[in-house]
């Protein structure tokens, strides 16, 4: 059988491979996407005192580890049964807002934008932020290096550092803001709702507005039925930081919404020999494999999916994009993939609303940002949603908060089942018999995967945004007849 | 476990007075085990935890370390020093692995080289009993590494 | 990205958490000063070249490689040699790098243990105990993973090392100054420092460049932060009994934690002539406990619950015995 491998995919946390197998028909019979990596934090973190596990488990990410500090604040709050007065859950959430703003300006304009302000079928080299810039204005290159730049100013101020944030504690945080901090950060917060707007402009003018793009996104090609899942608050609106874990079904209906402690009874992960990451599913549906449905266990967990799952945004620009999400996508749940592009451009808007309520708070000021943990350790979980899918961090201890056993369920791992099925979707419908496999073509593959913003968000601005490929084609001899790369 | 497993003693021995309990042990003809190795310090309180630990890395099977007597440091107070230092010391090998058998801490007054002979013989028979620690050597620079290389090393009496 | 004459640079990422690559990004405009001088040969993360063009260049073609990650599988390793023999200057970036990092406590353990902790979880359902192997046979063909080695390494336990930058991750600030150079270095405007030096941070420690008050410390117990009620801000937190590493971490960060509240917990590696960083860690806290009496000072030494992973969070396969003995003696 045919063989082509895809080695080394980048821009997700670690390295990722991909095996495509064509029948003697020049068909794709079967596609393995194989994580090559483990690094074993479940089991390293055994032994260590818990208040350490936000600075631990900060090093599982260094593009999201925001989300791991505050899925371990959270999980450490619940080890020690304590509630953390308001203003510390007010500037985790507020630095979490902070953090979602540059994360998810970094995905679209650099990873994902570039496939449809240019276009799939451009040619390779304008395909990345460059030819983004070069066509639409080198304001735009300055914009994007202001919102990283904003966004990670917001998490510095409350967390301390840049890049593996140090202030949460169990109980609270180590300290809190000053009132010029605070003024500093609402006015990040109106830039980036700005920001956001002009970025929803330009994907409805560049995107929606060009009628190939809009057939692609509509079209069945990356389109998956399957549950959707997102975190919400009480009132079911969407929430990054805190709240329950909702599901609902491919005709959207809810199936359930759980609490942090009851994530057990709910998702169960899978194991396959040939990969070393594992495949969360429902446990309630079972694990049926790499199948779209109902009666499939597999469930997707990303800004579709948060939306799918949710019955509005909080902030009252978001919502009138939710509205206008829905409305041209005629109804709700949304499966085509792509949308996910358009998704997470509202929730940036949202982020950035966000900061400016919290910024606004008159409690988020407040000397009190810390209580002090009065019960015995014993056992936690606490659950966010990562920019790339919900995460969840379950701790047990002993009764001096030394951990004994450590169980995480992470962002993408919760897509890694339909990030298989999407990428052997797509290499089935574009890889036939007599296919001739350029450029556009790997790239279309490509996408199916880059949608889902893979745990690695590439923030760059001047440096091409692809996935490397190269494609080998091989004779029945196994003999290399011709050979597709691309870069920059 | 070998039969004739030969344990190899590190045994850091200040100078004021434990190093000249083993000078005293030897010109009175007091035998004790050529196991230890002894390396002369200044005083106990000298003793880095690295040397310890570059000890084990290296092939040591146990480490003394000896110093003068609480209150009668030459230097006053740094044997307490490395009183602390072996007690938080014992506590981090142990996590790693290492018997606290394998490390003791022994103060000898100058005067005591038959007591000091005595502690010796009786740390080679404790270690002999744990066991050879064969900390393996890092084979680097050749990639591949499948295995840690463990080198056993026979002491010739 | 047009060929030209400009030196090569090259950044890759072997068992690492990209935090290096995006303080790389944060030096903000200064990237642009990269993309002046040096055409990107090499960077996985952010552009398309592959393995196969690092292969199919010239030895010594790349001028400079930033290697951040640990050494944890045959392919990381693969790849270090790789870059060795593409690259001019092979600089450690990074703790992972340079000293193993967070990745490295892994050496606690054994790989069996790892597996255990990962495929047998509770919330995994493994019920014949299924573990990934290197080889696997599917109906179309065998596909391959990377195998495991036993212990994480660090960078120079594999390959010969030119200069190590040091930091969890090292500062944007700090990474500028080094581009700067190296910039400076190519116009002839500036020499390198000698082989082997760790640039990028200072010599001393991190108490040099904290502002808190410092006394003599006499410590009677060492507490954990979140069981304070009240936490001096302007006071030394090793004094008030945290266990800040600060007195055994090389200084360039700039005391980020401390000024935030939070104990220093030595991501910067050991300051200069330190050789095993967790060694002078335990002479330090030593050193302050205020008790000559063996029994006070056991109790006083139970406030520290876990010494291994606190002496050696960030450096112990960089350390002088590299791992616990669990890791290769079950």
């Amino acid at each position: 059988m045919q063989r082509i491998t895809i080695d080394p995919i980048t821009r997700l946390e670690g390295h990722g491979k991909i095996e495509i197998f064509l029948n003697e028909e020049g068909d794709v019979a079967n596609t393995y996407f194989q994580i090559p990596e483990l690094r074993g934090f479940e089991r390293f973190c055994v032994g260590r005192p818990v208040e350490e596990m936000p600075l631990l488990v900060n090093r599982i990410c260094g593009v999201c580890p925001e989300a791991h500090h505050m899925a371990a604040a959270k999980a450490a709050d619940a080890v020690y049964k304590v509630d953390p007065p308001p203003t510390a859950k007010k500037l985790r959430e507020l630095l979490y807002s902070g953090f979602y703003f540059t994360d998810h300006t970094t995905h679209f304009y650099a990873l994902g934008g570039p496939d449809f302000v240019m276009g799939p079928d451009a040619p390779v080299a304008e395909r990345n932020i460059l030819g983004v810039i070069h066509k639409v204005g080198l304001e735009i290159g300055g914009k994007v290096i202001q919102a990283r730049k904003n966004g990670h100013r917001v998490v510095e101020i409350i967390g301390g550092r840049k890049v593996h944030p140090c202030t949460s504690i169990p109980g609270g945080l180590t300290k809190g803001i000053t009132e010029e901090q605070r003024k500093e950060i609402e006015e990040i917060g109106k830039w980036g709702i700005d920001f956001a707007h002009f970025s929803l402009k330009l994907f409805n003018d560049l995107v929606l507005g060009n009628k190939t793009y809009l057939d692609l996104i509509l079209g069945d090609i990356y389109t998956h039925h399957t549950y959707s899942m997102g975190m919400v608050d009480e009132n079911n609106k969407v929430n990054f930081y805190d709240g329950k874990v909702s599901i609902v079904d491919p005709e959207g209906t809810r199936i359930g919404k759980y609490a942090p402690s009851e994530y057990t009874d709910w998702i169960a992960e899978h194991v396959e020999p040939w990969t070393y990451l594992k495949f969360p599913y429902l446990k309630k549906v079972g694990w049926k494999g790499f199948v779209d449905g109902k009666d499939s266990g597999v469930y997707f967990a990303t800004p579709l999916s948060r939306l799918n799952a949710s019955d509005g945004m909080a902030t009252p620009l978001a919502q009138e994009e939710y509205d206008k999400f829905y409305k041209t996508l005629g109804g709700k749940p949304v499966h085509q993939r792509l949308t996910t592009h358009w998704a997470r451009l509202i929730e940036l808007l949202y982020a950035a609303e966000r900061i400016v309520e919290l910024a606004t708070d008159p409690e988020i000021t407040s000397p009190n940002f810390h209580t002090v943990p009065t019960q015995t350790p014993t056992e936690g979980v606490g659950i966010v949603e990562a920019p790339r899918g919900t995460l969840t961090h379950h701790y047990k201890t002993d009764e001096r908060g030394i951990l004994t056993e450590v169980n995480l369920i992470v962002g993408t791992t919760n897509n890694y089942a339909p990030i298989s099925m999407s990428v052997k979707k797509a290499a089935q419908s574009l890889i036939k018999k007599g296919t001739v496999v350029n450029e556009g073509l790997l790239n279309m593959v490509e996408m199916a995967f880059r949608l889902y913003d893979p745990c690695f968000g590439c923030a760059t601005h001047s440096l091409p945004g692809q996935m490397p490929l190269q494609v080998t084609i091989r004779d029945s001899n196994g003999n290399p007849i011709e050979v597709l790369k691309q870069f920059c | 476990m070998a039969e004739n497993f030969e344990p190899v003693i590190i045994g850091f021995t200040c100078n004021w007075c434990s190093y000249r309990a083993a000078d005293l042990a030897g010109t009175a003809r007091v035998k004790y085990p050529p196991n230890i190795r002894l390396i002369r310090m200044m005083c106990s309180g000298r003793l880095d935890p690295a040397f310890v630990m570059k000890a084990f890395a290296n092939g040591a099977d146990g480490v003394m370390i000896t110093g003068c007597h609480p209150g009668e440091c030459h230097y006053l107070e740094q044997n307490y020093k490395a009183l602390r230092r072996y007690l938080l010391l014992r506590r981090t090998l142990a996590q790693m692995g290492i018997e606290p058998g394998r490390m003791k801490l022994v103060w000898a007054s100058a005067a005591e080289g038959v007591r000091l002979a005595d502690e010796i013989t009786k740390m080679v028979e404790e270690v002999r009993e744990l066991g050879p620690l064969h900390w393996p050597t890092l084979k680097s620079g050749n990639g591949h590494l499948v295995a840690l290389e463990s080198k056993p090393e026979e002491v010739k009496a | 990205m047009s060929t030209n004459a400009k030196p090569k640079f090259a950044m890759y990422w072997a068992a690492s958490c990209g935090g290096c690559e995006i303080a790389v990004l944060n030096i903000g405009e200064k990237i642009l000063d990269v993309d002046a001088n040096f055409e990107v040969a090499f960077w996985p993360v952010a552009m398309d070249a592959k393995y196969k063009d690092v292969e199919a260049m010239p030895d010594k073609s790349i001028l400079l490689t930033l290697f951040n990650g640990g050494m944890r599988n045959k392919e990381n390793e693969e790849i270090a040699h790789l870059l060795r023999r593409k690259s001019q200057i092979l600089v450690a970036f990074g703790s992972c790098a340079t000293e193993g990092c967070i990745p490295g406590l892994a050496n606690f353990s054994n790989l069996d243990d790892i597996f255990k902790a990962a495929y047998d979880s509770v919330s995994t359902v493994n019920p014949d105990h299924i573990r990934p192997v290197p080889n696997f046979e599917m109906p179309e063909g065998v596909i391959h993973i990377p195998e495991m080695n036993p212990i994480l390494k660090t960078l120079d336990q594999v390959v010969d090392v030119d200069y190590y930058m040091p930091g969890c991750p090292p500062e944007s600030h700090q990474i500028a100054a080094v581009i700067d150079l190296v910039i400076q270095v190519i116009h002839g405007e500036a020499t390198l420092p000698p082989k082997g030096a760790t640039i990028g941070a200072g010599i001393s420690t991190v108490c040099d460049d904290c502002p808190r008050t410092r006394n003599v410390k006499t410590i009677k117990e060492f507490k954990r932060i979140q069981l304070m009620s009240q936490i001096d801000d302007k006071l030394c937190l090793l004094e008030q009994g945290i266990p800040c590493n600060g007195p055994a971490t090389r200084q360039g960060c700039g005391a980020l934690c401390p000024q935030a509240g939070a104990q220093c917990i030595g991501c910067y590696g050991p300051a200069e002539g330190v050789v095993d960083y967790g060694s002078r860690l335990i002479a330090a806290f030593a050193s302050v406990i205020d008790s000559n009496d063996p029994d006070e000072i056991d109790r006083i030494l139970d406030g520290i619950p876990d010494p291994a992973g606190q002496f050696y969070r960030f450096s112990l396969a960089g350390s002088l015995l590299r791992s616990g003995k669990t890791a290769w003696d079950k």
